[in-house]
C-alpha cells in the first residue's frame, strides 16, 4: 500500500443571495455595460475630435500603426558599417559558433589593413531557422551586428526569401527581389550567382584602382 | 381576394425583410458589441471601394463565404437528412414570425388590415408549436451527421429545449389568464389599459415573475451563451460539428432568428408590443389631463417604430447578457430548468389564478 499525499478541496457552498442568480448576473451585467457605454462614448467622442488622450480600446491597427518597441526589443538583425560603407563585420565566428540555432553562416576573407585582418565575403542569416535569441548581438566584439531595425513583419512565400544575405543585411530597407548589387567592397554576390563582386578600391574612393 | 393577398404578401414581405436583414445585422451586432465591451475594436476591415463602415460589410463578405466555401457532407452521412436539418431550422424558425403583430390595425379605405402576416385566435400555441418543432432541425443534424459528437450534442439540444419549454409555456399561462386572450393581437391591445392613467398595463407590470421565468427559459430555447450547451464551439461542440459552408449558415441564422423571436415574444407579451405609452387610437392621452391628437398613419407608424425599438433594445440586451455570463454546468442547466424555473412558474400560475379569483369574481 502506497501513502498518497491528498489534498481535500473545499468548495464554497454558494449563499442563498448567489443562488438566486439575479442579484449576481446584475452585477456581471453592471460590470459589461460600464464598459460598453463608456467605451461606446469614447468612441463617439473620437469620431468628433474630442478625448483623443483617453483610449477607448487597446487595440493597436496593425498595418497602419505600429506598436512603439522597447529599446532592448530583439527585431530583425543588421549588419552596421564603417564609416567607409564596409562591414564592421572581422568575420571572427563569435555569432556563428555561438548561435544556438545555427542560422548563420560566414565566409571570411582577407582585409587589405593588416589592423581588421577579416571581413565577411559572405554573411548569411536564415530567419526561418533563427529564434531571435540575441545570442550574436551579446557575443560580437566589434558591435557589427545588432537587432535594432524595428522589422517584425518577416514573412515569406518560399524557404529561400527567408534567407537574408550580405546585402538586406547590411541595408535594412532591402526586400527580396535584390534588384542590384550596390555593395562597393568585394563579396560573394547572390546577384552575380555567387562570384566574388565589388572592389577595395571602389569602397575606399581611391581614384586609381590599383594594378 | 387579389387584394387581400397582396396585403398578406407585402405584410410578409416587411416582415422578413426586417426580421433577416436584423438577423444578418445580430453578426455585426455580436462582433462590436463584444469587442466594445472588452475593450476592444471588432471587425473593421471589410471594405467596399474603401469605404470600411464600421464594420457593416462584414455580414455581407461573411455571405459570401458561406456561399463559396465546400459544402462537407460526412461519410457514411443520410445525405437528404444532412441537409434536411438546417433547412428545417431555418423553416420553422421563420414561419413562427407570421403570427407576431407589429402594428395596430390599418383601415385604408374602407378595408381593414391588421398589421400581422397571420391573424390565428391561437396564435400563442402556434408561435410555441413552431418554435418546438425546430428541436426537429437539431436532433436531425446530430442525428445525420453520422458523427458521436454530433448526436450528443443534439440530444443535449434536445434535453435542454423540451425541459426549459416547460417552464416557459407555464410561464405564459399567467399572462394568458390575465388578458384572457391567446390572440397576440387581442393580446397587445388588451395591453394599452393604464393603471390609475399613469402606468400601462404591460405583462412586465401584472407578472413581473413570469417575465422573468420567460425571459431566463427563452435565452434557453435559443441555444446561446450562458445556455450553450448544445454548441460550445470552443470546446465540447455541439450538433452542427460536420456542417459547413451554407449549412452551417443556416443553423447560424436560425439561432439568431430564434433570438429575435424571443425578442418579438418578450416585446408582445410583456412589454405592450406596438403599445406607446398614453397614446390611443386619436393621439395620446397624458395622464396629467393634456391630449394630443394625431394622424391614423402617424399612430400606426409610431406603433410600428415603437414595437421594432423594443425588439432591438431586447436583442442588444441578449447581446449584453451573452458576453456577460459563461456558460452553465449542464447538471446546473437541468436543475435550474427543474428546481428553479418550473415550481417558481407553477407557484406563479397559482398565485395569478388566486388573485384573479378573488379581485374579477
Amino acid at each position: 500500500m502506497t501513502l498518497v499525499a491528498v489534498k481535500v478541496l473545499h468548495r464554497r457552498e454558494l449563499t442563498i443571495w448567489e443562488k438566486l442568480y439575479i442579484p449576481q448576473v446584475l452585477g456581471g451585467l453592471r460590470v459589461t455595460s460600464r464598459h460598453l457605454f463608456r467605451n461606446l462614448f469614447l468612441h463617439t467622442a473620437h469620431r468628433l475630435g474630442l478625448l483623443a488622450y483617453l483610449p477607448a480600446a487597446v487595440t493597436v491597427q496593425y498595418p497602419e500603426v505600429l506598436r512603439r518597441f522597447e529599446t532592448r526589443f530583439r527585431s530583425r538583425h543588421r549588419l552596421t558599417v564603417r564609416e567607409d560603407g564596409t562591414p564592421r563585420c572581422v568575420g571572427c565566428m563569435l555569432c556563428e559558433t555561438v548561435c544556438p540555432a545555427k542560422c548563420i553562416t560566414i565566409v571570411a576573407g582577407e582585409h587589405p589593413d593588416p589592423n581588421v585582418e577579416k571581413y565577411p565575403v559572405r554573411f548569411d542569416i536564415d530567419l526561418g531557422i533563427c529564434v531571435y535569441c540575441g545570442y550574436c548581438v551579446e557575443v560580437c566584439p566589434e558591435d557589427a551586428i545588432r537587432m535594432d531595425t524595428g522589422i517584425v513583419d518577416v514573412a515569406a512565400y518560399s524557404r529561400r526569401e527567408m534567407q537574408l544575405d550580405i546585402h538586406e543585411l547590411m541595408n535594412p530597407a532591402l526586400r527580396k527581389p535584390i534588384g542590384d548589387c550596390s555593395l562597393g567592397f568585394p563579396h560573394q554576390c547572390g546577384i552575380a550567382g555567387g562570384q566574388m563582386k565589388g572592389d577595395w578600391s571602389v569602397a575606399r574612393g581611391d581614384t586609381t584602382p590599383p594594378a | 381576394m387579389v387584394m387581400d393577398v397582396a396585403v398578406k404578401l407585402t405584410l410578409a414581405a416587411l416582415m422578413f425583410f426586417g426580421v433577416l436583414n436584423l438577423a444578418a445585422l445580430h453578426t455585426w451586432l455580436e462582433r462590436k458589441q463584444s469587442a466594445i465591451i472588452q475593450d476592444r475594436i471588432g471587425a473593421n476591415r471589410a471594405s467596399i471601394l474603401g469605404f470600411r463602415l464600421m464594420g457593416l460589410f462584414h455580414p455581407l463578405a461573411d455571405a459570401v463565404k458561406m456561399f463559396t466555401k465546400e459544402d462537407v457532407v460526412p461519410a457514411g452521412a443520410d445525405r437528404a437528412l444532412h441537409t434536411l436539418a438546417p433547412i428545417f431550422s431555418v423553416f420553422f424558425a421563420l414561419v413562427a414570425f407570421a403570427a407576431i403583430p407589429f402594428g395596430d390595425r390599418l383601415v385604408i379605405g374602407g378595408r381593414v388590415i391588421e398589421l400581422q402576416i397571420a391573424k390565428i385566435d391561437a396564435a400563442l400555441l402556434y408561435v410555441f408549436a413552431m418554435l418546438s418543432v425546430g428541436v426537429y432541425g437539431v436532433i436531425l443534424a446530430g442525428f445525420a451527421s453520422r458523427s458521436n459528437y454530433a448526436l450528443l450534442g443534439g440530444l443535449r439540444a434536445a434535453a435542454q429545449m423540451i425541459s426549459y419549454e416547460i417552464a416557459l409555456g407555464i410561464a405564459i399561462i399567467g399572462v394568458v389568464m390575465i388578458y384572457g386572450t391567446m390572440d397576440l393581437q387581442e393580446l397587445v391591445r388588451a395591453q394599452g389599459k393604464h393603471l390609475g392613467g399613469w402606468i400601462p398595463l404591460w405583462g412586465i407590470v401584472v407578472q413581473p415573475v413570469a417575465f422573468l421565468v420567460f425571459l431566463t427559459a427563452a435565452l434557453a430555447e435559443t441555444k446561446r451563451a450562458p445556455f450553450d450547451l448544445p454548441e460550445g464551439e470552443s470546446e465540447i461542440i455541439g450538433y452542427f460539428v460536420e456542417y459547413s459552408g451554407m449549412k452551417f449558415g443556416m443553423f447560424f441564422l436560425a439561432d439568431f432568428l430564434e433570438t429575435i423571436m424571443v425578442a418579438c415574444l418578450a416585446t408582445t407579451l410583456f412589454f405592450g408590443g406596438w403599445q406607446v405609452p398614453y397614446l390611443m387610437r386619436d393621439g395620446f392621452h397624458f395622464p396629467w389631463g393634456a391630449t394630443l391628437p394625431i394622424a391614423q398613419w402617424a399612430y400606426v407608424l409610431l406603433g410600428i417604430a415603437s414595437f421594432s425599438i423594443k425588439v432591438v433594445v431586447f436583442c442588444v440586451f441578449f447581446m449584453q447578457l451573452r458576453w456577460t455570463l459563461p456558460r452553465f454546468r449542464y447538471d446546473q442547466l437541468m436543475t435550474l430548468g427543474w428546481l428553479g424555473l418550473f415550481p417558481i412558474s407553477v407557484v406563479n400560475l397559482l398565485a395569478t389564478g388566486l388573485a384573479l379569483a378573488f379581485f374579477k369574481g
